[in-house]
């Protein structure tokens, strides 16, 4: 069965990233296939590359990045929301003329067009809220 | 076509899982997730509303890894203990995923 997982919170404020990560797990675990996830409000935190805590607490956005670089997932981050939120790839800093880029190599900026796709060719949709 | 409920706010601070239950028909399912599980805490008038939900017909569980970290076991022997593999399979028995946040 095909899922598309909507991620809306970020790490560390509540526990909607480490449940859909969990979720995400568990059901490559059981062969089922994910069509796409997909990073949306402050679920975008979750993505950026720069994020250090320390050593002996759970990195949400590496894990992340191992599952979807591990399953070769599609990992789409909503642009708007991540504009505002200070995370940009290499073009938008160009754009914007920013001083970095922090979007993880492992996801890629992109609309809400690609949520109704994704849903649209889902079995299943099932969002981790805030 | 049935429906799958998560509720992921903990019934002593939001009115996620009364607006779940008012809605919710016979033959969905809940699971409760993250700080949904504290329903499991429920008593007097509260617990009654969720426990009717079971009577007409609602499953409802409660997923095992979040009772864990919150130091809560499953007293209630209407509500079943899930771990993630069954959550997923529960997704793909109902064919629509409602969450409440």
């Amino acid at each position: 069965m095909k899922f598309t997982l909507v991620i809306l919170g970020a790490p560390y404020s509540s526990a909607a990233s480490f449940s859909a990560w969990r979720f995400c797990r568990a059901a490559l675990e059981n062969n089922q296939q994910i069509t796409r996830l997909f990073f949306y409000a402050d679920g975008v935190h979750n993505t950026t590359a720069l994020a250090a805590p320390p050593q002996d607490e759970i990195d949400l956005p590496a894990q992340w990045s191992t599952l979807i670089r591990e399953h070769n997932l599609d990992a789409v981050v909503c642009i708007a929301a991540a504009l505002r939120r200070g995370v940009l790839d290499e073009a938008e800093r160009d754009r914007y003329r920013k001083q970095a880029a922090n979007l993880g190599a492992e996801f890629s900026l992109s609309g809400l067009g690609q949520l109704i796709e994704a849903t649209a060719h889902s079995d299943r949709t099932i969002t981790f809220g805030h | 076509m049935s429906t799958l409920h998560t509720v992921n706010k903990s019934p002593f601070q939001s009115q996620c899982l009364y607006n779940c239950t008012d809605l919710i028909a016979p033959g969905d399912s809940l699971v409760l997730i993250e700080d949904g599980v504290y329903a499991l805490k429920l008593g007097g008038e509260e617990r009654a509303r969720l426990l009717n939900a079971i009577k007409q017909g609602t499953r409802v569980y409660a997923l095992n890894a979040d009772l864990q970290t919150r130091g809560l076991d499953s007293s209630w022997a209407e509500i079943k203990t899930i771990d993630d593999s069954e959550f997923v399979e529960l997704c793909c028995k109902h064919q629509r995923i409602q969450s409440w946040y």
